[in-house]
């Protein structure tokens, strides 16, 4: 138990100083733009469906719900304003974040702890190649950059489905329903969620990336460092969504 | 040219090196035989600089493998070309982009022209008799032997002084495992290059080797030309060889 223990800690502390390696990397040349893009396609247009099509459900059914909760007050038209500044500030970048880690990130592992088992790492740093830099600092500056932009879309889709439910299916009037968004949302929402989004972009990247890295035993450990990945990074980002709002806004 | 002196190491309680001292000359073919499990791999990675010895040093060249770290061991390493054990060609690449990949990474200011790059990678896939028909194709489209001769033609390709080979002959098949030997001969003899196999193939290793040693728990139980090796008195290298010269 102890030595397990022992073991989380001493895992933890080389995925911390592998996270730091990263960011130090970042900054040495060569620098890899084609890589980098290789990557914002995968990770940024190749989420973009799954991202878009739980934006809208996720907004259609919030929509639903503010609605029903509101109408008993005689307050629906505040729907809109409310489901908006719920997206921009917590559902759209915890969401977003959970999606593209059950995505791109398991496939992110995958693809790292196979080349570590078949050795095809070792070699690149035979070649005097490092694989921090050539595989790890790609992945983790796409995630950065199109985990912001993926929220967006979550934000736009979110708020086009709960006001098609909102306006068109509960019948609450288009004004108030616009009127009340502009009252309640303003730039800092918008860009307190794109904030979250940037820093769980980073956490996800350096989590699935280091169990990709750091993978061992075949293809039953890359197994096991996927499962790791995802929970792991899962958890990450609903620890960190906490942590970040407590530190923006306080208790 | 390569100079191991009293190397141990240790992966927790299991003390895998105990004193490993060898010395490979320049433009030898140097061969670590062992069993399963005796750390010829690990002695190998560190001759590369990818593990670090608990004590001793590696020297290589001019280079002292064991103390460097970061950007001059990257500089140490431009000396090598390494074969692994499966080969390990990048299988996000096609044959063109594995066998290119060391000359494209080359430092700033030596980089190569594209022609240039190409004209190379075809004049090294032509050294292991592999024509410009599997520059497009994918390292899962390759046959074991074709990845093995892609791997050594991709370690050859920016004109190495050392080889490494992990295991060449490994899960090959009796006329692919002869025409690797030749590889490894034809490469020392044609381009000078020093090389260091390492492999428990007693057969392929008395083919290639200018000198041996026999790896096992963690020592050398036996080193020197293959014909001093085979004289050995020692029990485990008289039983490991037996393995092989009783057959024939």
């Amino acid at each position: 138990m102890l030595s397990r223990l022992r073991d989380a800690f001493e895992d933890f502390g080389r995925m911390i100083l592998f996270a730091g390696e990263t960011v130090a990397w970042a900054f040495r040349p060569p620098f890899r733009p084609d890589q980098v893009l290789a990557q914002m396609a995968f990770i940024g247009a190749g989420s973009a469906f799954i991202v878009g099509v739980t934006g809208t459900f996720a907004g259609m059914v919030f929509g639903l719900q503010m609605n029903y909760a509101l109408r008993q007050f005689a307050a629906e038209g505040y729907t809109g304003g409310s489901t908006a500044f719920a997206l921009a500030r917590e559902l759209s970048p915890v969401f977003t974040a959970l999606m593209v880690t059950g995505r791109a990130g398991s496939a992110i592992t995958t693809e790292l702890g196979t080349m570590r088992v078949t050795e095809q790492i070792d070699a690149m740093e035979t070649m005097a190649v490092s694989p921090i830099q050539y595989l790890v600092v790609p992945r983790v500056l796409a995630s950065v950059l199109m985990f912001p932009v993926l929220t967006m879309l979550f934000n736009a889709l979110g708020y086009g489905g709960a006001y098609v439910m909102g306006v068109f299916v509960s019948g609450i009037p288009e004004g108030p329903f616009i009127q009340h968004t502009r009252e309640f949302l303003g730039p800092d929402d918008i860009f307190h969620g794109l904030g979250k989004a940037v820093l769980f972009g980073y956490i996800v990247a350096v989590i699935t990336t280091w169990r990709g890295y750091a993978a061992s035993g075949g293809a039953r450990g890359v197994g096991e460092g996927t499962t790791r990945a995802v929970v792991a990074s899962s958890v990450a980002i609903l620890v960190a969504d906490y942590a970040g709002t407590v530190l923006s806004v306080g208790t | 040219m390569i100079e191991v002196r009293d190397l141990w190491k240790s992966f927790g309680t299991n003390q895998v090196l105990k004193g490993i001292t060898l010395d490979v000359p320049k433009g030898n073919t140097y061969v670590v035989l062992g069993g399963s499990g005796s750390g010829k791999t690990v002695l190998m990675k560190h001759v590369i600089g990818l593990l670090k010895p608990d004590r001793g040093t590696v020297r290589v060249g001019e280079h002292e493998i064991s103390t460097l770290t970061g950007r001059e061991l990257n500089e140490a390493r431009r000396m090598f070309g390494m074969v692994f054990q499966g080969a390990a060609l990048f299988d996000s690449m096609n044959v063109f982009d594995n066998v290119a990949f060391p000359l494209r990474e080359k430092r700033r200011g030596t980089r190569l022209a594209a022609a240039e790059v190409r004209k190379r990678v075809i004049d090294k896939l032509a050294v292991v008799d592999l024509g410009e028909e599997v520059l497009g194709r994918w390292p899962a489209e390759l046959s074991g032997g074709m990845r093995k001769r892609v791997a050594l033609a991709r370690a050859l390709v920016s004109d190495p002084q050392v080889v490494l080979y992990d295991e060449p002959t490994t899960g090959l098949d009796p006329i692919t495992t002869n025409y690797v030997d030749e590889m490894i001969v034809h490469a020392k003899e044609r381009l000078g290059i020093t090389s260091m196999v390492i492999s428990h193939d007693i057969a392929s290793a008395f083919r290639v080797a200018d000198r041996l040693a026999v790896l096992y728990d963690g020592h050398l139980a036996a080193e020197g030309t293959p014909a001093e090796v085979r004289q050995s008195k020692d029990p485990f290298v008289q039983r490991f060889l037996s393995t092989w010269f009783e057959k024939q």
